[in-house]
Protein backbone atom coordinates (compact mmCIF):
# COMPACT_ATOMS: atom_id res chain seq x y z
CA UNK A 1 0.00 0.00 0.00
CA UNK A 2 2.85 2.26 -0.19
CA UNK A 3 3.10 3.64 -3.13
CA UNK A 4 -0.60 3.98 -2.67
CA UNK A 5 -0.18 6.17 0.35
CA UNK A 6 2.38 7.91 -1.62
CA UNK A 7 0.19 8.99 -4.35
CA UNK A 8 -2.80 10.15 -2.19
CA UNK A 9 -0.01 12.53 -0.35
CA UNK A 10 1.30 14.12 -3.42
CA UNK A 11 -2.49 14.41 -4.24
CA UNK A 12 -3.12 16.48 -1.21
CA UNK A 13 -0.17 18.47 -1.73
CA UNK A 14 -1.33 19.29 -4.72
CA UNK A 15 -4.46 20.82 -3.92
CA UNK A 16 -2.81 23.03 -0.93
CA UNK A 17 -0.95 24.60 -4.10
CA UNK A 18 -3.90 25.13 -5.50
CA UNK A 19 -5.15 26.55 -1.74
CA UNK A 20 -2.12 29.65 -2.16
CA UNK A 21 -4.39 30.84 -5.27
CA UNK A 22 -6.87 31.68 -2.70
CA UNK A 23 -4.30 33.67 -0.76
CA UNK A 24 -3.27 36.06 -3.86
CA UNK A 25 -7.06 36.68 -4.17
CA UNK A 26 -7.71 37.56 -1.15
CA UNK A 27 -10.00 39.61 -0.87
CA UNK A 28 -10.36 40.15 2.95
CA UNK A 29 -7.44 38.93 5.18
CA UNK A 30 -10.22 36.57 6.94
CA UNK A 31 -10.16 34.82 3.07
CA UNK A 32 -6.06 34.50 2.96
CA UNK A 33 -6.15 32.86 6.85
CA UNK A 34 -8.39 30.40 5.24
CA UNK A 35 -5.94 29.39 3.51
CA UNK A 36 -3.66 28.86 6.67
CA UNK A 37 -6.87 26.95 7.86
CA UNK A 38 -6.72 24.46 4.78
CA UNK A 39 -2.98 24.36 5.11
CA UNK A 40 -3.31 22.80 8.83
CA UNK A 41 -5.51 20.38 8.20
CA UNK A 42 -4.36 19.04 4.68
CA UNK A 43 -1.07 19.21 7.00
CA UNK A 44 -2.85 16.74 9.40
CA UNK A 45 -3.55 14.80 6.96
CA UNK A 46 -0.44 14.60 5.00
CA UNK A 47 1.50 13.59 7.72
CA UNK A 48 -0.56 10.54 8.92
CA UNK A 49 -0.50 9.21 5.41
CA UNK A 50 3.62 9.55 5.38
CA UNK A 51 3.47 7.91 8.97
CA UNK A 52 1.85 5.45 7.72
CA UNK A 53 4.05 5.06 4.76
CA UNK A 54 7.23 5.17 5.85
CA UNK A 55 6.05 3.77 9.12
CA UNK A 56 7.56 6.75 11.11
CA UNK A 57 5.07 6.74 13.91
CA UNK A 58 6.73 10.08 15.46
CA UNK A 59 5.08 11.74 12.15
CA UNK A 60 2.05 11.19 13.99
CA UNK A 61 3.02 13.05 17.15
CA UNK A 62 4.03 15.92 14.49
CA UNK A 63 0.16 15.91 13.05
CA UNK A 64 -0.86 16.88 16.54
CA UNK A 65 1.26 19.32 16.63
CA UNK A 66 0.19 20.95 13.68
CA UNK A 67 -3.16 20.43 14.54
CA UNK A 68 -2.86 22.47 17.49
CA UNK A 69 -0.93 25.42 15.46
CA UNK A 70 -3.87 25.46 13.31
CA UNK A 71 -6.09 26.33 16.36
CA UNK A 72 -3.91 28.67 18.05
CA UNK A 73 -3.00 30.54 14.63
CA UNK A 74 -6.69 31.10 13.74
CA UNK A 75 -7.66 32.40 17.21
CA UNK A 76 -4.57 34.53 17.61
CA UNK A 77 -5.97 35.96 13.96
CA UNK A 78 -9.22 36.63 14.77
CA UNK A 79 -8.68 37.79 18.61
CA UNK A 80 -4.96 39.93 17.49
CA UNK A 81 -4.45 40.35 14.21
CA UNK A 82 -7.76 41.12 12.33
CA UNK A 83 -8.68 43.97 14.64
CA UNK A 84 -11.25 46.95 14.67
CA UNK A 85 -10.18 49.40 11.62
CA UNK A 86 -8.35 52.43 13.56
CA UNK A 87 -9.98 54.74 15.24
CA UNK A 88 -12.68 51.96 16.66
CA UNK A 89 -12.84 50.53 20.00
CA UNK A 90 -11.49 46.99 19.88
CA UNK A 91 -14.09 43.82 19.70
CA UNK A 92 -14.33 42.62 22.87
CA UNK A 93 -17.04 40.07 22.32
CA UNK B 1 -11.24 -7.23 2.34
CA UNK B 2 -9.51 -4.79 4.67
CA UNK B 3 -7.25 -3.58 2.07
CA UNK B 4 -10.33 -2.97 -0.03
CA UNK B 5 -12.13 -1.15 2.27
CA UNK B 6 -9.45 0.51 3.67
CA UNK B 7 -8.33 1.52 -0.02
CA UNK B 8 -12.14 3.10 -0.52
CA UNK B 9 -12.13 5.27 2.34
CA UNK B 10 -8.67 6.72 1.50
CA UNK B 11 -9.99 7.52 -1.71
CA UNK B 12 -13.37 9.29 -0.34
CA UNK B 13 -10.99 11.24 2.20
CA UNK B 14 -8.75 12.90 -0.63
CA UNK B 15 -11.79 13.21 -2.57
CA UNK B 16 -13.71 15.67 0.17
CA UNK B 17 -10.51 17.25 0.35
CA UNK B 18 -10.38 18.42 -3.07
CA UNK B 19 -13.61 18.97 -2.80
CA UNK B 20 -12.86 21.60 0.02
CA UNK B 21 -9.78 22.79 -1.54
CA UNK B 22 -12.30 23.63 -4.42
CA UNK B 23 -15.04 25.30 -2.49
CA UNK B 24 -12.52 27.27 -1.19
CA UNK B 25 -11.23 28.69 -4.54
CA UNK B 26 -14.86 28.97 -6.21
CA UNK B 27 -17.06 29.72 -3.55
CA UNK B 28 -18.22 33.52 -3.34
CA UNK B 29 -17.70 34.99 0.06
CA UNK B 30 -15.68 34.45 3.02
CA UNK B 31 -19.01 32.68 4.84
CA UNK B 32 -19.64 29.96 2.08
CA UNK B 33 -15.49 29.43 1.88
CA UNK B 34 -15.78 28.55 5.69
CA UNK B 35 -18.41 26.05 5.23
CA UNK B 36 -16.68 24.73 2.74
CA UNK B 37 -13.17 24.40 3.87
CA UNK B 38 -14.44 23.59 7.74
CA UNK B 39 -16.95 21.10 6.88
CA UNK B 40 -15.56 18.85 3.96
CA UNK B 41 -11.91 19.10 4.95
CA UNK B 42 -12.89 17.54 8.44
CA UNK B 43 -14.92 14.76 6.81
CA UNK B 44 -12.09 13.71 4.68
CA UNK B 45 -9.90 13.89 7.82
CA UNK B 46 -12.18 11.54 9.25
CA UNK B 47 -12.37 8.99 6.39
CA UNK B 48 -8.80 9.14 5.95
CA UNK B 49 -8.76 8.47 9.62
CA UNK B 50 -10.86 5.58 9.57
CA UNK B 51 -8.79 4.46 6.33
CA UNK B 52 -5.89 4.02 8.31
CA UNK B 53 -6.93 3.00 11.49
CA UNK B 54 -8.09 0.01 9.59
CA UNK B 55 -4.75 -0.90 8.23
CA UNK B 56 -3.09 -0.21 12.13
CA UNK B 57 -1.42 -2.74 13.60
CA UNK B 58 -1.78 -1.37 17.20
CA UNK B 59 -4.52 0.24 18.89
CA UNK B 60 -2.38 2.91 20.52
CA UNK B 61 -2.10 4.27 16.77
CA UNK B 62 -5.33 4.11 16.38
CA UNK B 63 -6.08 5.88 19.57
CA UNK B 64 -4.31 8.74 18.21
CA UNK B 65 -5.07 9.19 15.02
CA UNK B 66 -8.93 9.16 16.49
CA UNK B 67 -7.61 11.65 19.25
CA UNK B 68 -6.25 13.51 16.41
CA UNK B 69 -9.18 13.86 14.13
CA UNK B 70 -11.40 14.81 17.88
CA UNK B 71 -9.02 17.89 18.01
CA UNK B 72 -9.26 18.98 14.58
CA UNK B 73 -12.95 18.68 14.51
CA UNK B 74 -12.87 21.04 17.36
CA UNK B 75 -10.22 23.51 16.44
CA UNK B 76 -12.03 24.13 13.30
CA UNK B 77 -15.25 24.43 14.36
CA UNK B 78 -14.19 27.14 17.01
CA UNK B 79 -12.10 28.75 14.33
CA UNK B 80 -15.41 28.78 11.68
CA UNK B 81 -17.42 30.34 14.27
CA UNK B 82 -14.91 33.32 15.55
CA UNK B 83 -14.14 34.34 11.90
CA UNK B 84 -17.30 34.06 10.87
CA UNK B 85 -18.20 36.37 13.47
CA UNK B 86 -15.34 38.60 13.22
CA UNK B 87 -16.25 39.21 9.61
CA UNK B 88 -20.39 39.48 10.56
CA UNK B 89 -19.05 42.64 13.19
CA UNK B 90 -16.83 44.13 10.39
CA UNK B 91 -19.99 44.10 8.26
CA UNK B 92 -19.01 42.29 5.34
CA UNK B 93 -21.91 41.19 4.00
CA UNK B 94 -23.05 37.51 3.13
CA UNK B 95 -23.45 36.84 -0.49
CA UNK B 96 -27.21 36.18 -1.46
Amino acid sequence: MTPFYLALALLLLLSLTAGLWRILRGPTPADRMLAAQLFGTTAVAVLLLLAEATDQAAARDVALVFALLAAVTMVAFVRRGWTARPGEPPDDG
Amino acid sequence: MADLIAAFLLLGGVAFFLAGTLGLLRFPDVYSRLHALTKADNLGLGLLVAGLAIRSESWFAVGKLVLIWLLVLVASSFACHLVARAAWRRGIPPWT
